[in-house]
């Protein structure tokens, strides 16, 4: 289960370095989401995939699973959306003022026109 | 939509589109959401949900709104400033902990215990919840104040207080 | 006493940054007030906490109250504290710097609030003691720092801006990673239970090795060190002054200390590796910063690239971790921080006061101001290390230890750093306050008595640092013993299990 978990997150990871290469800002922007995706499902593998109870709350429980990992995973997430978010608004902003989506012409001093 | 309908031949769609079953089913819905999100919301301490969650599906909730009506009726529907609804989730986030720690424990030391009540039976009670409550109106207002921005026409260069978890 | 100290770094501009979102976008003025008055109380808490942590040593608290290898610490050691304070002072000089150059319209814009919640950031990740809570904390003063690179929306802030997130992201995005490997190899997130846990285990220890080079990725893009600093010089082109001059002394300082924090806790195993791969990327990032120093005419970017030279020597003190090297680098560390705040503030002064940042189309500007003229020259020697100033206290140690541990080479590329550094500075000091003088009915009517104040205050500190050094020995070295001696870090964890 762990290999195929972390095969699935190297697909991930391949497809948004795929993603990021590309040249449109959208494309690049997905390509940061599906990077944090990957690497979220490598760090949920990292501390091992079991079924269990809950730790700490019952002293009965024997085989528990580990709660870190998932408190971890759940602050990147929103972390991750905030920035994705963010990346949004100034990607459009980036296309209103510079009038490209296109990172090639996003080079050199800018000429400032107001 | 508007675009599908001028393809169609309808030139005069300049105004907003009234769609009586959208508009509706998005009021009843609303309400469904919302109390969906609450569920969420309280159901956080030891089950899935929590204040993220639940403000994300409150946040869904009025985004449907905008998608049936327009942003100016929103506006008037909610008469709520998402930055001082920001500030506000800011402050509740912080101001127990600090209270907490007036008591001599270290910072975010929760406290919590059970209550008899008639109805519901044992019902635990956390000030974590009242942290939870911050959390969830900012992920809520943040996610209106993005949305809304990007939406609107002419928005600024503006900033959001960024939810910190 | 000791739960609530640890915390109010991170917890004061915190506070203060609602408190300034809450007063809204009308009142210029009170912002201006609660920010410089949260400067002044930041500096007031953390000469406190230097103070406490010279007289009782290592202050810690536990954050909820949960046990320390369970729970998240707050930890501040000596180096942490001399950040800290550094931080507040530097702080308070671009709050007070801000009020006549950063303009009423970015003002408005929420300015003061995202420097608050980016100083909270910083210092939360100066004083954390467990490794996940610091990314947290990097995303933290990173999320304040993509508002403010992007604050006003000019062409070349959103265009820089936009590359600035999206090398930051993938960056964040390794660190999580990094800390992902870590704890499935450890099993811990504290730092020093991370330590303690390595320095028992005796066997193939060679993963480690790999979670070096991640971490090593992640904080050499953050610190911009050799490969990876070339997002740098464009990405702090692009913003403001004061909001360059935060970014340059701070945000690449978080790295460094990432970098010094995690090499000596995690990865002593296999230094004849991971300490190498510092000391050639510290070299390389010398060379490169020296290259950009002379290459250049425009004065912000001369000193952008004299902070990749700064980079690169405090990494070579801090990749020889033995006692000699550590002390030089916290010792030039905090140096550095003060001494390109000001330069920072000097240059921004003159190019606010003419208009142009071209040293070519500028001269003899030390008819109208002499005073900031011969600042300027004490900065440039500080900052190039001659003997009474303190980037030579620094510098010396670091060579010292280098010569000490065999690296020549090494060494004598610091060295010639230094009269790299020299050369690029005086430029700008010859061709703009000496030579051909310009057009003075040009020069900008503009107010700058804060502008000005803001840089001698940092220049003094500078020099008082210089011939305090004797005095401040033993802070820096007690700083630098968690660094060449990491067991004094995690002595924290002596009573539990």
């Amino acid at each position: 289960m762990e290999i195929l978990i972390i095969i699935v997150a190297g697909i991930m990871i391949g497809a948004s370095v795929y993603l990021m290469l590309s040249k449109s800002l959208i494309r690049i922007i997905i390509g940061t989401g599906i990077l944090s995706h990957g690497i979220l499902l490598m760090l949920l593998t990292m501390g091992g995939l079991k079924r269990g109870g809950i730790p700490v709350l019952d002293d009965s429980v024997q085989q528990y699973s580990d709660p870190l990992p998932q408190a971890m995973l759940l602050t990147v997430i929103v972390i991750t959306f905030a920035l994705t978010a963010y990346m949004l608004v100034i990607a459009i902003r980036v296309y209103r003022e510079l009038g490209t989506d296109n990172v090639e012409e996003l080079k050199g001093v800018p000429r400032e026109d107001d | 939509m508007k675009s599908t309908l001028k393809k169609l031949g309808y030139n005069r769609v300049h105004k907003q589109m009234n769609d009586v079953f959208l508009k509706y089913t998005a009021k009843v819905v609303f309400l469904v959401i919302i109390t969906f999100s609450i569920n969420l919301f309280f159901s956080g301490h030891y089950t899935p949900g929590g204040g993220f969650v639940g403000g994300l599906l409150a946040a869904g909730a009025i985004i449907l709104l905008l998608l049936a009506y327009d942003l100016k009726t929103l506006n008037r529907m909610i008469r709520i400033d998402n930055k001082r609804m920001i500030t506000a989730g800011l402050a509740a986030c912080l101001i127990v902990p600090i209270l907490l720690m007036f008591f001599g424990n270290p910072f975010f030391t929760h406290q919590h215990m059970y209550l008899q009540l008639p109805v519901f039976g044992e019902v635990p009670l956390h000030t974590a919840v009242l942290f939870d409550v911050g959390v969830y109106i900012i992920v809520a207002a943040t996610t209106l104040l993005i949305i809304t921005l990007l939406a609107s026409e002419q928005f600024m260069s503006d900033s959001e207080g960024a939810d910190r978890e | 006493m000791t739960d609530i100290l640890p915390i109010l770094p991170m917890l004061v501009p915190f506070i203060a940054g609602i408190i300034l979102l809450a007063i809204g976008r009308t009142n210029v003025f009170l912002h201006r007030v609660v920010a410089s008055l949260t400067g002044l109380l930041l500096i007031i808490i953390s000469f406190f906490i230097v103070a406490y942590v010279a007289r009782y040593g290592m202050v810690v608290t536990h954050v909820g109250n949960w046990e320390a290898p369970f729970g998240i610490s707050v930890v501040i050691d000596m180096l942490a504290a001399l950040l800290v304070l550094a931080t507040a002072i530097v702080t308070l000089a671009v709050v007070v710097y801000s009020f006549q150059s950063i303009g009423a319209a970015r003002e408005k814009f929420f300015y003061y609030p995202m420097i608050m919640f980016m100083i909270s950031g910083i210092n939360g990740a100066f004083t954390t003691g467990d490794i996940f809570n610091m990314f947290v904390f990097f995303e933290v003063f990173l999320l304040s720092s993509y508002v403010l690179i992007t604050l006003g929306g000019t062409k070349i802030q959103l265009q820089e801006g936009f590359k600035y997130f999206l090398v930051n992201i993938i960056a964040s995005n390794f660190f999580v990673l990094a800390v992902a490997y870590l704890y499935s190899a450890v099993g811990s997130l504290n730092m020093a239970d991370i330590h303690n846990k390595l320095a028992a285990f005796d066997g193939d220890a060679s993963i480690m090795s790999l979670i070096a080079v991640v971490m090593l990725f992640v904080f050499a893009t953050k610190a911009g060190l050799f490969p990876f600093y070339f997002w740098l010089p464009g990405s702090y082109f692009a913003p403001p002054m004061p909001i360059m001059t935060i970014f340059g002394a701070l945000l690449t300082k978080v790295g460094v200390y990432a970098i010094a924090r995690v090499y000596s806790l995690f990865f002593m195993d296999n230094t004849g590796l991971t300490h190498q791969m510092l000391m050639l990327l510290a070299v390389l990032t010398i060379i490169m910063g020296s290259i950009g120093a002379i290459a250049y005419s425009d004065m912000k970017k001369i000193i952008i690239y004299n902070i990749l030279i700064a980079i690169g020597i405090i990494i070579a003190g801090i990749a020889m971790m033995d006692e000699m090297g550590t002390i030089g680098a916290t010792y030039y560390l905090i140096h550095d921080i003060f001494i390109k705040a000001g330069l920072f503030f000097l240059i921004g002064f003159i190019i606010y006061r003419t208009g142009e940042s071209d040293i070519t189309k500028l001269g003899g500007l030390i008819k109208i101001h002499p005073v900031t003229g011969w600042m300027f020259l004490i900065a440039a020697f500080g900052l190039a290390g001659v003997p009474p100033l303190p980037g030579f206290y620094g510098k010396l140690f670091i060579v010292t230890s280098l010569f000490e541990n065999g690296h020549m080479i090494s060494g004598i590329i610091v060295l010639l750093s230094s009269l790299v550094v020299l050369y690029s500075v005086i430029r700008i000091f010859i061709s703009v306050f000496w030579g051909e003088s310009m057009d003075f009915t040009k020069l900008k009517p503009i107010s700058y008595d804060k502008l000005l104040f803001s840089s001698f205050l940092m220049v003094i500190i500078m020099v008082a640092f210089g011939f305090g050094a004797d005095f401040l020995y033993p802070l820096f070295d007690s700083a630098a013993q968690s660094l060449y001696d990491p067991a004094s870090y995690s002595v924290y964890l002596l009573g539990v299990e």
